[in-house]
């Protein structure tokens, strides 16, 4: 078994309180994924799981047994480094076999689980090299194999595509993503990408500032984020946020971002907002929920022209910026219905997917 | 789930938790060891400086213990040093030798080594190789072969030959030095200057020189360290002790008819030593990435 | 890159007048960057070829040379020096002091480097500072200072070995306690350089080499062996033959202490050198001395430069 649970872990370097009470239930051959900003605490978790930093307070219970006393080479994990740390003097044979050595596993068995790694991960022909001949995506193979082949009950990895161009981290995404349906082993995996967080993961934990602000499946995250914070990291571009009132209209409610711009809420939505009536809060739609006008069962009092500051043409979709009340709003429409830079354009808003936040608590009501 | 995790693993966390201590032994354990390596490190020095601090009865006298002052601290030593023996002499002549010496193997040095590092002739790679080597060549080699040169040139028993012949222990290192320092130096730092406008000269001067300051720090403290600790020259070409330097005046010339006066000789020596270890005490960093350069640089 | 020579005249100003054509020439030759370059090498090059160059090859010279040095004798000194007894004890002498004394400087170098790197960082420098006092310290004043500590009558080391019941050492005195008392010298002074050398290399290995090795399951041993001593592996074999190179020609430590003596028993090479050269006055006899240091100075130094490349590719 090889679940991994925190119990409201804190770690305090010096003055700081890097990580304030982090609590985690992690399942066995999950992936989990911590996300989150620099300086949020995420590389410390991990290094706390990995033995690499001592746990100020709390517990950190690996497979049932607590280990924050146990060395990192008792816990039974592999990691994999951003700067891979492939040992530069060794072979890459030499590099994966180096824990098996240690451990004094038999010659054979250490040649049949390295070769089995090397194919895994496409590297078999690399076998015979040193680090220094080999480029950043088959070194980043090359530290995945040197964990593969421990068959550890966690693998950790610390934003291991961070140092890859964009194109090569795609790649490598998938890499990873495939090497985890065939070794089915808990993993962890920190990085401040979220969209390797939402194509990688089973579960997101979004970190913000030493605490866990959500976790969930990416699905979650995405439809119901449950802080502002998470509300604005998840999702790329980023949602759009605009301070706004309620207002009673009759029956129903609407929602006014400007003297000319108020939106009718959902029927659905109604019950959960009716509270809020006349308080200050943040509207929070994302760019792909604002289009061109689109779908027959649109609301047509949800249409609104607008004239466009910005025009980026990203081939399937175009983002287009403009301005309410000073605040710049994205959104993501067909290609053949922008229009240009200064023109008008007429837009929908799909309020469906709307989200109001409290500014006093920065929860999504 | 987590309350039985947690009660399963309570032996194991008991057993584990000597890994914290066990790290605390480790430190102590290296302290300990540490002090054992100062004390060896620093015996010496302590010695000189308590020997220097006490009269010519206590240093002769046996029976007292060697390492504490026993009969009051005294600057006597100090007072026959300065007025009683040639040693103000020798300080002049090696601060006059020293200062020329740093001089000439700044200027040289500096020159050389911003040609070598950054402007690419012929012969320029083999050179730089050529000048680490003949670091290499010790002064215990050349000296036979310059007392003949220096008496040719009529300079035997005059200090200028110490200012003639200590650049060949200072300038190959010093070049090597910045040599190293200058390469890590951008070459797009250059560039912006010269699209900015200025000429060689100038971008040496104004933004070369200022960046590379670090290094010309280091080997202008390597440079003054070694003339001032020079000996192997000075006892080979000078004889009177108006011409002599300080490390070998103090070391023979103290010694009046064949009277060790043990005080005032540690005395000497203190005062000998003492403006290098000024320049370390305040300049450590840089005295140590001289001494670095040279191999870690590669 | 850019053409200097075309953008940046260096000349000040027109030459005018009959002047001027022979001006324009000079300024054209002194534009060009190469020769420029050579100009700021040439001091560099003075002192070297004259000052090292020339007099090592004279030296050569010199040692075929009789003592009034007015014929040329061939390898006369030489083939005379093999066959005395003193000689051989200097060839003797020297390997001994100069392998002792740098493995010891060495292996004292790379466990305080150890220890001082054990430490957290704020304490390393103060330690490090401390530390490294012997080499600061001019060698001769120093050596002046350990000679008053083993003073025959007088020695501080003694006065304690009394208070502890044995008997006095002969340091100086004693041929074979005085080859100690050199050794114990040079590894005194060359100790630190060998520790700000290690330290400096220590710290170049990236920390995250050490926590993939934890992580693989290496203990403090284990990582010490694959890490650690591979990584340095270089830097050691670089900082002994230099220090080889240079305690082969060490002067200071036994000139002052012993001059050689008891019974020439102490003499390395570069003082038994300065007894026949300069205090004997026979100059060519010295030289021919000097220059038995040359193979291995020259080997030594081979082997450097292949390190220093070496390293200098696994850098880069």
């Amino acid at each position: 078994m090889a679940e991994v649970a925190l119990h409201n872990v804190k770690k305090r370097f010096d003055e700081v309180d890097a990580v304030r009470g982090v609590s985690l239930q992690i399942p066995d051959k999950e992936f989990v994924v911590l996300v989150g900003p620099s300086g949020c605490g995420k590389s410390t978790t991990l290094r706390m799981i990995a033995g690499l930093e001592e746990v100020t307070s709390g517990d950190i219970v690996i497979g049932g047994d607590v280990v924050n006393d146990v060395p990192p080479k008792d816990r039974d994990i592999a990691m994999v480094f951003q700067n891979y740390a492939l040992y530069p003097h060794m072979t890459v044979f030499e590099n994966m076999s180096f824990g098996l050595k240690l451990r004094r596993i038999p010659k054979p068995e250490i040649k049949a689980r390295v070769e089995k790694a090397a194919k895994i991960l496409d590297i078999t022909d690399l076998l015979g090299r040193r680090p220094k001949q080999l480029s950043g995506g088959q070194r980043q193979r090359v530290a995945m194999g040197r964990a593969i082949v421990r068959n550890p009950k966690v693998f950790l990895f610390d934003e291991p595509l961070s140092n890859l161009d964009a194109k090569l981290r795609v790649q490598m995404r998938t890499e990873i993503k495939r090497v985890h349906q065939q070794v089915k082993t808990t993993t962890v995996y920190v990085t401040h990408d979220q969209v390797e967080a939402m194509t990688l993961a089973d579960r997101v934990v979004v970190m913000n500032d030493g605490r866990i602000d959500q976790v969930g499946t990416p699905h979650e995250l995405y439809h119901r984020p449950k802080t502002r914070f998470v509300a604005g990291f998840i999702g790329s571009p980023a949602m759009n946020f605009l301070p706004t009132r309620i207002e009673q209209n009759g029956e129903g409610l609407i929602v006014r971002l400007s003297e000319a711009l108020a939106f009718p809420i959902p029927a659905t939505h109604t019950q959960r907002y009716r509270a809020s009536v006349g308080k200050d809060l943040v509207f929070g739609l994302r760019p792909e929920h604002i289009t061109e006008p689109r779908g027959e069962a649109r609301d047509p009092r949800c249409e609104f022209t607008v004239t466009l500051d910005v025009v980026e043409p990203m081939g399937m979709e175009t983002m287009v910026f403009f301005s309410v009340n000073a605040t710049e709003i994205c959104a993501r429409v067909e290609p053949s219905a922008a229009s240009g830079p200064g023109q008008p354009m007429r837009l929908y808003a799909n309020l469906n997917h709307m989200h109001l936040i409290d500014p006093a608590t920065d929860l999504v009501l | 789930m987590t309350a039985q995790a947690i009660v399963a693993g309570q032996p194991r966390a008991a057993a584990g938790a000597s890994l914290r201590r066990s790290r605390r032994w480790a430190l102590i354990a290296s302290y300990f060891f540490l002090i054992l390596f100062a004390i060896f490190f620093l015996t010496p020095p302590y010695y000189m400086i308590i020997t220097s601090l006490k009269s010519d009865a206590e240093v002769a006298h046996l029976a007292t213990n060697p390492w504490i002052i026993s009969n009051g601290v005294t600057l006597e030593q100090y007072r026959l040093l300065f007025q009683g023996t040639d040693f103000l002499i020798y300080f002049k002549n090696t601060v006059i030798v020293t200062l020329c010496v740093v001089a000439i193997t700044m200027v040289v040095s500096v020159l050389a080594a911003f040609s070598l590092s950054r402007m690419r002739f012929w012969g320029s790679g083999i050179l730089a190789t050529g000048i680490f080597l003949t670091y290499l060549v010790p002064d215990t080699l050349l000296f036979i072969p310059l007392f003949q040169i220096v008496r040719w040139l009529g300079l035997l028993n005059s200090y200028w030959s110490m200012v003639l012949v200590y650049p060949t222990l200072t300038v190959p290192f010093c070049t090597w030095i910045m040599i190293g320092y200058f390469q890590s130096i951008p070459k797009e730092l250059d560039e912006a200057a010269l699209i900015d406008g200025a000429g060689h000269l100038q971008m040496l001067l104004k933004i070369f020189i200022p960046v590379a300051l670090p290094g010309i720090i280091a080997a202008t403290i390597f440079a003054f360290t070694v003339s001032w600790a020079a000996f192997v020259y000075p006892i080979a070409f000078l004889f009177s002790a108006d011409q002599q330097v300080l490390t070998v005046g103090t070391v023979t010339s103290l010694i009046k008819a064949d009277v060790y006066k043990w005080g005032m000789l540690m005395a000497g020596a203190l005062v000998a030593a003492a403006p290098p270890l000024i320049v370390y005490a305040f300049l450590m960093d840089y005295y140590i990435a001289g001494l670095t350069a040279g191999a870690t640089k590669g | 890159m850019v053409d200097l020579a075309r953008h940046y005249p260096i000349g000040r100003g027109e030459a005018s007048g009959q002047g001027a054509r022979a001006g324009a020439t000079l300024q054209l030759w002194l534009r060009r960057r190469s020769t420029i370059a050579v100009l700021m090498c040439l001091p560099l090059i003075v002192i070297v070829a004259g000052l090292i160059v020339y007099p090592a090859l004279y030296s050569i010279y010199l040692s075929m040379l009789n003592k009034a040095q007015t014929r040329f004798v061939g390898l006369d000194n030489f083939s005379y020096l093999l066959r005395r007894d003193t000689f051989w004890m200097v060839v003797e002498q020297s390997a001994i002091f100069a392998l002792s004394a740098v493995f010891f400087k060495a292996l004292i170098g790379l466990v305080t480097a150890h220890l001082v790197n054990n430490l957290p960082s704020k304490g390393q420098r103060k330690w490090r500072g401390m530390l490294l006092v012997p080499w600061v310290i001019p060698l001769a004043l120093s050596t002046l200072g350990w000679w008053w500590l083993f003073d025959p009558t007088h020695s501080a080391f003694n006065w304690l070995i009394q208070g502890v019941g044995g008997n006095d050492i002969p340091w100086l005195s004693n041929p074979y306690w005085a080859r100690f008392s050199v050794i114990l010298v040079n590894v005194w002074y060359g100790a630190p350089f060998f520790l700000i050398m290690y330290l400096a290399a220590l710290k170049s290995v990236p920390e995250q080499l050490y926590e993939a090795a934890q992580i693989d399951g290496a203990n403090a041993w284990q990582r010490f062996r694959h890490i650690t001593l591979p990584m340095m592996r270089n830097i050691i074999a670089i900082t002994v033959l230099f220090s080889l190179i240079v305690t082969f020609a060490n002067f200071d430590i036994v000139q002052i202490m012993t001059a050689g003596g008891p019974r020439n028993m102490t003499h390395v090479f570069a003082t038994y050198a300065f007894l026949l050269g300069i205090r004997s006055g026979d100059l060519p006899l010295g030289a021919a001395v000097s220059l038995f240091m040359l193979p291995i100075l020259a080997v030594s130094a081979m082997f450097i430069l292949r390190g220093v490349r070496k390293r200098g590719r696994e850098i880069g």
